[in-house]
C-alpha cells in the first residue's frame, strides 16, 4: 500500500519573526525552520500503517523553495522511503489553492491509496489544503483524525474525526485524504541509523511544468503583514490573597465590565 | 443590486443556528449594507425549525438559502459542496462567510477549491477598503498579522468566535427559499458518533469565557478547583499543552498552536506560564488575567490583571467572590 505525506517547512514556533523588505513576508535570515508537527502526526501514522501491514511505501511531498530539502530530509530519517520536492518559481506567490492544484497533480501521477496531512501548518494556519486536493481529486476527506484503521483488504479506512461534542467515526473507501489532529499519534524521533539512512534516499524534483501546470495569479494574496498592536500595560494586583481576589473581581466588574 | 453576503448557518444538530450565528450574520450585514447589498444565510442542515428560520431574520439576514434534507446529516463535505456550488453559480454572491467551527472550515475550503476562489481562514477583522474587502488574520503563532484580500468574488473568510460584533437582534423575519438540489450520493458512511459527556459547561472555542490552567494544577484531580470557579462563571475549562502532555487533560481542552485557538470575552490563566505556543491560541481574548506564583512568567506580559500567588488559595477566593457577585 502506497502512502503519500504532504508536508510543510514552517519556522519554528520559538522563532523570532520580523516583518521582510517587501511588507508582505517574513524575514527569513537567522529563522529555525521544522516540519510543521501536525505534518509529523501524519508522517508517523503513515509509518504505522506500513509497519502494520508488514509492506508498503511512505514517499513524503512538499511544496516550498531549496531549503525545504531539510524537512523532506527529517522525514525520510524518521522512515519515509521517498520523497517528492515541488520546488520552482512558478509556486513563489502559491495560495493554498495553487498548492492544492500542484500537490493534486503529484498524488494522481504516484496514484496511493491514502493522502495524509496536517490538520494546519502552523505558519498561516489556513488549514485548508487537505480538503482543496480532496476538492481537486473528487476524493472523500476526513478531517482532524484522532484515530483510524485500514481494512486488511486495503480497499477502506475506518476513521475518528475530530468535531464539536464528540469523535464521529467513519467508513471511506480509499483512495482518500485525511488530515492528522493532534493526539492521533505520538511522532517518532529519528534514529542515528535513520539520520544516516535518510542521506542515500532519494528526493526527486519536480517542476510546475511536469504536472502540466503553470504559475497561476493567486485568488487570496497578502497585502501586508502587520505587528501586533501593543496591549494596554496590564496591572499587577498587590496584597494579600483575599482582597486581591476581591479588588480582581470588582475591576473585571466595573473597570473593563468584562463580567 | 451587488451581490448578497451570504452566511453558512453552523447549528446545534436540533434545528436551531448555534449563537456564533450571530456575529458572522451581524457582520455581514454591516459589510452588505455599506455596499448596498444585502445579508443571506444559507443553511444546510437535516433539519430546521420556524424558530431557527426566525432566529436568522433577527440577526440580519434577509434570506434564508434552506437545503433540508435527511442527506445531509452527518455532515460530510463531499455532499454539501456541490449543492452550495451550485446555488453560488445561479446567485452569484459577493461574498461567503462561515464562522470557525470544525465542519465550517473544511467545508469552505472544499467549496472554494470548487469555485476557485480565495478563502481567508479564521479572520479577525473585515473591512471594506475601495470596493475590496481586506481580512486580517493572526498568522505565525499569532506574532504577526496578515492583511490578505482577494482576486475575485466570492470573498470567502471563516471568522473567529467572539471577535465580531453580533446583530442587534432586531431584524425582520428573513424570507425563506428552498431551492431544489441535486444531492450527490455520498461515499463516506458514518459508523457511530461517540458523544462526549455534557459536562454542563459551554464549549471551549464558543465560550465568552475560559478558564484554564497549567503545569501550576500539579495533577489532574485539582482541575476539580477550576471546575468550580468555571460553574459559577459560566465559563470552558481550558488547559495548557503542558497539562494536556501530562495527561491531566483530554487533547480537545488544549488551548494553543497545536489546541484549540480561543478569543473569549474574559480569560483567566492558572499556573500557565504563557509559553509562545500558548499565547498562540488565546492572545485575541478581549481581557486577559493571569494568576501564577512566579512573577517572571510571560503571560504576565500580556495579561491585563496579574495576581501574584497561590492559585490553590487564589482560586477558591475567585469562586467565592463571583458566587456573591453573580447571586446579587
Amino acid at each position: 500500500m502506497k502512502i503519500l505525506v504532504m508536508i510543510k517547512q514552517v519556522p519554528d514556533t520559538a522563532t523570532q519573526v520580523k516583518i521582510g523588505g517587501d511588507g508582505r513576508a517574513i524575514d527569513t535570515t537567522g529563522i529555525t525552520w521544522i516540519v510543521s508537527p501536525y505534518d509529523e502526526f501524519a508522517v508517523e501514522e503513515a509509518l504505522r500503517i506500513k509497519e502494520k501491514r508488514g509492506q508498503g511505501e511512505v514517499v513524503a511531498v512538499s511544496l516550498g523553495p531549496d531549503r525545504g530539502k531539510e524537512a523532506l530530509r527529517s522525514c525520510l530519517a524518521m522512515g519515509a522511503d521517498r520523497a517528492i520536492h515541488l520546488n520552482d518559481p512558478a509556486w513563489a506567490e502559491a495560495d493554498t489553492l495553487a498548492t492544492a492544484r500542484a500537490l493534486a497533480g503529484v498524488i494522481k501521477q504516484e496514484a496511493p491509496a491514502l493522502a495524509l496531512f496536517g490538520r494546519q501548518a502552523i505558519d498561516d494556519d489556513m488549514g485548508a489544503v487537505a480538503a482543496q486536493v480532496a476538492e481537486v481529486l473528487g476524493w472523500p476527506c476526513a478531517s482532524w483524525i484522532m484515530e483510524e484503521a485500514v481494512d486488511e483488504s486495503g480497499k477502506t479506512i475506518r476513521v475518528g474525526r475530530q468535531v464539536e461534542g464528540g469523535l464521529e467515526i467513519f467508513d471511506l473507501p480509499l483512495p482518500a485524504v485525511a488530515s492528522a489532529q493532534k493526539g492521533l499519534n505520538e511522532p517518532r524521533y529519528p534514529t542515528l541509523k535513520g539520520i544516516m539512512g535518510a542521506k542515500k534516499k532519494e528526493i526527486k524534483d519536480v517542476k510546475a511544468a511536469d504536472l502540466g501546470l503553470a504559475a497561476e495569479p493567486p485568488a487570496l494574496s497578502v497585502v501586508k503583514l502587520e505587528s501586533l498592536p501593543p496591549r494596554p500595560p496590564g496591572r499587577i494586583i498587590q496584597g494579600e490573597p483575599a482582597a486581591a481576589a476581591k479588588e480582581l473581581v470588582r475591576a473585571l466588574r466595573e473597570d473593563s465590565k468584562a463580567i | 443590486m451587488p451581490g448578497a453576503y451570504w452566511s453558512m448557518v453552523e447549528d446545534d444538530r436540533q434545528g436551531a443556528p448555534k449563537k456564533v450565528m450571530a456575529e458572522v450574520l451581524g457582520e455581514a450585514s454591516r459589510l452588505a449594507g455599506a455596499a448596498g447589498a444585502q445579508a443571506e444565510a444559507v443553511w444546510v442542515t437535516d433539519k430546521a425549525t420556524p424558530e431557527g428560520l426566525k432566529q436568522l431574520g433577527e440577526w440580519g439576514a434577509r434570506r434564508v438559502w434552506l437545503f433540508e434534507n435527511a442527506a445531509f446529516a452527518p455532515y460530510r463535505a463531499e455532499v454539501w459542496t456541490p449543492v452550495v456550488a451550485d446555488l453560488v453559480g445561479k446567485e452569484t454572491p459577493q461574498a461567503i462567510f462561515a464562522p470557525v467551527t470544525t465542519r465550517q472550515r473544511e467545508f469552505m475550503a472544499r467549496l472554494a477549491a470548487r469555485l476557485g476562489a480565495g478563502l481567508a481562514a479564521d479572520s479577525t477583522v473585515l473591512t471594506a477598503e475601495g470596493g475590496k474587502l481586506v481580512a486580517t488574520r493572526p498568522v505565525y503563532a499569532g506574532k504577526l498579522l496578515a492583511k490578505m484580500t482577494w482576486a475575485k468574488t466570492p470573498w470567502m473568510a471563516t471568522l473567529r468566535p467572539n471577535v465580531f460584533r453580533p446583530g442587534d437582534g432586531a431584524g425582520a423575519a428573513a424570507t425563506v427559499e428552498k431551492p431544489t438540489a441535486s444531492i450527490p450520493t455520498e461515499s463516506m458512511k458514518l459508523v457511530e458518533r461517540k458523544q462526549e459527556a455534557n459536562t454542563g459547561l459551554p464549549e471551549l472555542t464558543e465560550a465568552e469565557i475560559v478558564v484554564s490552567g497549567g503545569r501550576g494544577l500539579k495533577g489532574p484531580e485539582n482541575f476539580v478547583i477550576l471546575e468550580e470557579l468555571a460553574k459559577v462563571m459560566g465559563a470552558a475549562v481550558g488547559a495548557s499543552r503542558a497539562a494536556v502532555d501530562a495527561g491531566w487533560r483530554p487533547h480537545r481542552f488544549q488551548i494553543g498552536q497545536t489546541g484549540r485557538t480561543i478569543s473569549p470575552k474574559l480569560y483567566l490563566g492558572f499556573g500557565i506560564s504563557g509559553a509562545i505556543q500558548h499565547l498562540a491560541g488565546m492572545r485575541t481574548s478581549k481581557v486577559i488575567c493571569a494568576i501564577n506564583k512566579d512573577p517572571e512568567a510571560p503571560i504576565f506580559k500580556i495579561a491585563d490583571y496579574g495576581i501574584v500567588g497561590d492559585l490553590f488559595e487564589v482560586a477558591p477566593l475567585l469562586t467565592k467572590e463571583f458566587k456573591q457577585l453573580l447571586e446579587k
